[in-house]
């Protein structure tokens, strides 16, 4: 039983990485750059959550919506920015300011809101559903975000597969020049990936914090780190290789924890990415690219 | 694309350890603050009758701006509510400057030499830990006394035989927690969670340990997160609860904890919790569910309930000066100032001494002294600066801090 349990947490923790996953996911395979500010923005969205739904008391939809809002203007607004004008310098500066713009997020955050932690209520309370008479509890909250995870990699792949948009996108993520000479607008595409990428991240903010319930300027800065694993081992890039790399980074950290030893469970985590890297440099799911020079 | 991947892996891990660093210190340190050199005038003016000649300068640094403010701002307004007080005696005079170091290491020494030029006489060490250390060694090399409100790491205190501790040193926490556990009969079958990063946590539970060996308690759970793991508590807990545990003994500071209380809620899983001083602050946690935390108990030196004649008068000055309930850190500065006003008095010291006379004075009396103060009885210091008083246990009940003993 404890065997289900530790399963069980595994899964809610790996979907929580999975969704923040995404978010990293698209981003690098759309406009090939790492937005280290990924994470932070997830912090920013949490924070947008807790002042509306727990500090007003308004209702927890209105706070998810205030908060999806926010990070999307937020994710436009840093794209342009920071990211557009080094849109064709090297790789190196694009990720550089991103880290830049990641440690900005948080001071920002530190500035305006304390770096005192704040308790964020649950936006589907504290209820769990008991199975095997008591034995086995399953929190409302790890039911609802498993589901959220699954609907929006359901969303996504449909998204980037059947709409006009997503065509779009792909097409960007595979050549950008080219792209540009069918008539699609490289620029809006971009802007729309990170619109996209940065409401999941709002999303993933208030279930992470419904979940784990301290909010900190700092939140986002770890969750995000491991779903940055995630998504390499998983494979980058590649939507169903992101939530499978987040699922199991959840379930690998929470076993590694129960059964081998609580001190050592983030080095277990890293050792089986760099084993599965060593043997599938491109991520489980990744699609091994051939470079042309 | 090899090639990339090996790129972003080291990226990564590079932005892991960044991510390491940072949480731990940059927090305090990047919060907004005035350069030290502008705060002096209206601290100083603080003092309401800021006499002339006759007054021993004392001087202390500790975070008044940032994510620590809550401790150093405590500490300096309990030791101003006790420097009026002394003043208003008469007998000796007092004044007190505080600086601002924002829990960063550097800008503690920098704020220390703003100090020593404006002519101080006795130190009041640094506020927190990581900052005492650094400003500790300058107390020994200058011959300027120290007495540390609350930086209670080892280091502070270690190879100097003038600085000195009002808090109680990290290990000492450890030993007494478990003593009061076996005392109490608290449990027998104790879990541990610990935060094996940090250097408070793991040196109570070490000697927390080595305690409960030696009273027989049973530590049937040791587990363990880091500051990067500690979020999720439902395999530490599952194994308090699967061994059996009937108290879980928690060394680390409210933040971890109050996650701890949560998830062990929604396991259904009940047991006593037992905290040390960092659990302090708890309750002040903005939207947390005080219900959570009922019944903790926890050992700190200082209950702002206690009917002690002493801490009421304290209590009510700190509610009518500063308009909230002095915790733990405002006490140990207020009882630093009066333990320098006892030691000065016993041994005769005069404001025209030099630091270093007033340093070999006060070193003697400190080593050779008791002292009742708010925080203990009957407190001595041995020569290596470490105090030794009786915690007092506080339990939380309806929502506040109530008094055990």
């Amino acid at each position: 039983m404890s065997f289900l349990s530790h399963l069980i947490s595994g899964i809610s923790l790996g979907s929580i990485y999975a969704i923040i996953a995404l978010g990293y996911t698209m981003v690098y395979g759309i406009a090939k750059m790492l937005n280290f500010a990924h994470g932070d923005v997830i912090m920013v969205g949490a924070y947008a959550c807790f002042f509306i739904a727990s500090r007003y008391e308004l209702p927890v939809v209105l706070g998810v919506l205030v908060a999806m809002l926010v990070c999307t203007l937020l994710g436009v607004i840093i794209e342009r920015l920071a990211y557009k004008p080094l849109r064709s310098a090297s790789s190196l500066a694009v990720l550089i300011t991103a880290i830049g713009m990641s440690y900005f997020l948080q001071n920002a955050a530190q500035l305006m809101w304390t770096s005192n932690p704040k308790v964020f209520r649950s936006v589907v309370g504290d209820k769990s559903l008991k199975l095997f008479g008591g034995q086995l509890s399953i929190s409302a909250i790890a039911i609802v975000t498993v589901a959220t995870c699954i609907v929006i990699m359901l969303g996504l792949t449909w998204f980037t597969g059947r709409t006009k948009m997503g065509k779009a996108m792909r097409a960007c993520s595979e050549d950008k020049g080219a792209a540009q000479l069918m008539g699609i607008n490289v620029n809006a595409t971009i802007s729309m990936t990170f619109a996209i990428g940065s409401a999941l991240a709002a999303i993933a903010g208030v279930l992470l914090c419904s979940m784990y319930p301290t909010l900190m300027p700092t939140t986002g800065s770890m969750p995000g780190i491991k779903a940055f694993t995630a998504a390499v081992f998983g494979g980058i890039g590649s939507i169903p290789g992101a939530m499978l790399g987040g699922i199991l980074l959840g379930i690998i950290e929470i076993f590694g924890k129960a059964y081998v030893s609580t001190q050592l469970s983030d080095a277990i985590v890293f050792v089986v990415l760099i084993v599965i890297l060593l043997v599938k440099p491109a991520g489980l799911l990744g699609k091994q690219v051939q470079e042309k020079v | 694309m090899k090639k990339l991947l090996c790129i972003l892996l080291a990226v990564m891990m590079l932005a892991a350890l960044a991510a390491c660093g940072d949480s731990g210190s940059a927090n305090p340190s990047s919060a907004p603050a005035g350069e030290p050199s502008a705060a002096p005038a209206g601290e100083a003016s603080a003092a309401p009758e800021a006499p002339a000649a006759a007054a021993f300068k004392i001087g202390g640094t500790g975070p008044l701006t940032g994510g620590a403010a809550i401790y150093g701002q405590a500490a300096r307004n309990g030791a101003q509510i006790a420097v009026e007080e002394i003043n208003a005696l008469g007998d000796v005079q007092f004044e007190l400057n505080y600086q601002d170091d924002e829990h960063d290491a550097e800008k503690a020494v920098n704020a220390y030499n703003t100090l020593k030029d404006w002519g101080m006489q006795i130190s009041l060490g640094s506020v927190t830990s990581t900052p005492g250390v650094a400003t500790s060694v300058e107390n020994d090399a200058d011959r300027i006394f120290a007495i540390t409100p609350s930086a209670s790491a080892v280091a502070v205190t270690e190879g100097k035989n003038n600085v000195f501790q009002m808090c109680f040193a990290d290990p000492n926490q450890g030993s007494a927690s478990a003593q009061y556990i076996s005392d109490q009969q608290l449990g027998t079958k104790i879990a541990v969670i610990y935060k094996n990063d940090d250097v408070y946590s793991t040196g109570i539970y070490d000697t927390f340990r080595i305690k409960a060996a030696e009273l027989g308690l049973d530590i049937v759970s040791s587990t363990t997160f880091t500051e990067d793991s500690q979020q999720d508590f439902s395999v530490q807990l599952a194994d308090a609860k699967n061994n059996g545990a009937d108290l879980i003994f928690l060394p680390m500071y409210y933040t971890p904890a109050s996650l701890i209380f949560q998830q062990a809620k929604s396991m259904d899983y009940v047991t006593k919790y037992f905290g040390v001083d960092g659990m302090d602050g708890i309750l002040t946690l903005e939207g947390f569910n005080k219900e959570l935390a009922e019944g903790v108990i926890l050992l700190t030196p200082f209950n702002a309930d206690s009917t002690d004649e002493r801490t009421v008068s304290f209590v009510e000055k700190y509610k009518s000066v500063y308009g909230e309930v002095p915790n733990q850190f405002a006490a140990d500065g207020y009882d630093c100032i009066y333990a320098i006003y006892q030691a000065i008095k016993s041994g005769g010291a005069t404001s025209d001494l030099s630091a270093s006379d007033i340093n070999d004075i006060l070193v003697a009396q400190f080593t050779s002294m008791s002292f009742d103060g708010i925080t203990g009885d009957d407190m001595t210091w041995s020569a290596n600066g470490q105090v030794t008083k009786g915690p007092k246990g506080t339990v939380i009940e309806n929502g506040s801090y109530v008094g055990l003993d």
